[in-house]
């Protein structure tokens, strides 16, 4: 089974990154580009099928390593 | 005294820390590595800058469930004196020895350069030779230095007195209520991510950080005066 787990920046914690991404954007003529929030993306190959366990197991992984909760959301997919 | 400095893989301001206490303290001092699971011949737990892990995933992700982190952890709650500095600092917000967390600078630029701290609290476990409310000359160098805490915390730090230093000129990273330190409320545990081991001789450009190395001395004196265990002396 796959999981793949976003991570992105709280929204009200300030993201840097997003914000001078923005303001490249918007001097190349992008003007649209109203928001910008960098995150990260990871992909995990688990050695099981069983979904509720990889739930769960998964959830576990976020809270105490892949995300920090002060600063950061996550989500995540499960495939196969 | 008995001091221990952590060495994680990526550490590089550990001799440093080392090099401040065996000058300014004459006591001793060892490295202790990431690995250990004993750390109860240490009155005093330095945790260095550096790239512990390469700062993979995050700054002190990683590091914090290194082995020894559970006995640093313990040592905390002994009332054992804790001080992290720069990515110790974020290693120990990581690990909730410390509330919030150090996110990357305002500016997106690596600062390196000496700054002016206000001494908020004169009164922690490394910070009692100071006057409240002096400022103090010691140099910062970190990409991910600025402090975030949301409101509700923030409010908890100012009303518990746990804001240590706070940048006196130009705030470098951008972080909450210019906040350069804070401590735990028992006082026993400050993280911050100026370098006091790097400003303990005026041949370094400043001589203000040696005093932290006297203030935990002092602390650790006045603990063994009380009465060993009784903990919360530091404040």
């Amino acid at each position: 089974m796959k999981a793949t787990v976003y991570v992105t920046i709280k929204e009200n914690v300030l993201d840097p990154q997003g914000n001078a991404v923005q303001s490249s954007l918007h001097t190349m003529g992008f003007g649209e580009v109203a928001k910008v929030r960098i995150g990260k993306y990871m992909e995990l190959q688990l050695d099981t099928n069983d979904r509720a366990q990889a739930e769960e197991r998964v959830k576990a992984m976020c809270e105490k390593l892949l995300a920090n909760t002060v600063i950061e959301d996550y989500r995540f997919e499960l495939e196969g | 005294m008995n001091f221990a400095v952590l060495v994680f893989p990526g550490s590089n301001c550990d001799i440093d820390m080392y090099k401040a206490v065996e000058d300014v303290l004459q006591q001793p001092v060892d490295y202790v590595w990431h690995t250990s699971t004993d750390l109860s011949a240490y009155d005093a737990i330095l945790v260095p800058g550096g790239f512990s892990y390469g700062d993979y995933l995050r700054c002190g992700a990683i590091a914090r469930f290194a082995p020894v982190m559970s006995e640093v952890r313990k040592a905390a709650e002994q009332g054992k004196f804790v001080l992290g500095v720069c990515n110790g600092f974020q290693i120990l917000t990581e690990a909730g020895l410390l509330p919030g967390a150090l996110i990357r600078n305002k500016s997106l630029k690596f600062r390196c350069h000496p700054v002016d701290l206000t001494v908020e609290n004169a009164n922690t476990a490394f910070t009692n030779a100071y006057a409240q409310g002096e400022t103090v000359r010691i140099p910062i160098a970190h990409g991910e230095g600025n402090f975030y805490c949301d409101d509700e915390t923030l409010a908890k730090l100012k009303a518990n007195n746990q804001i240590v230093f706070r940048y006196a000129g130009e705030n470098p990273n951008g972080s909450v209520d210019n906040i350069a330190g804070i401590c735990n409320e028992r006082g026993n545990v400050v993280g911050m991510m100026p370098h006091p081991e790097r400003a303990v001789s005026k041949l370094l450009g400043s001589e203000d950080g040696a005093r932290m190395f006297k203030s935990v001395l002092n602390a650790f004196a006045s603990k063994a005066q009380t009465g060993a265990g009784s903990g919360a002396g530091a404040r």
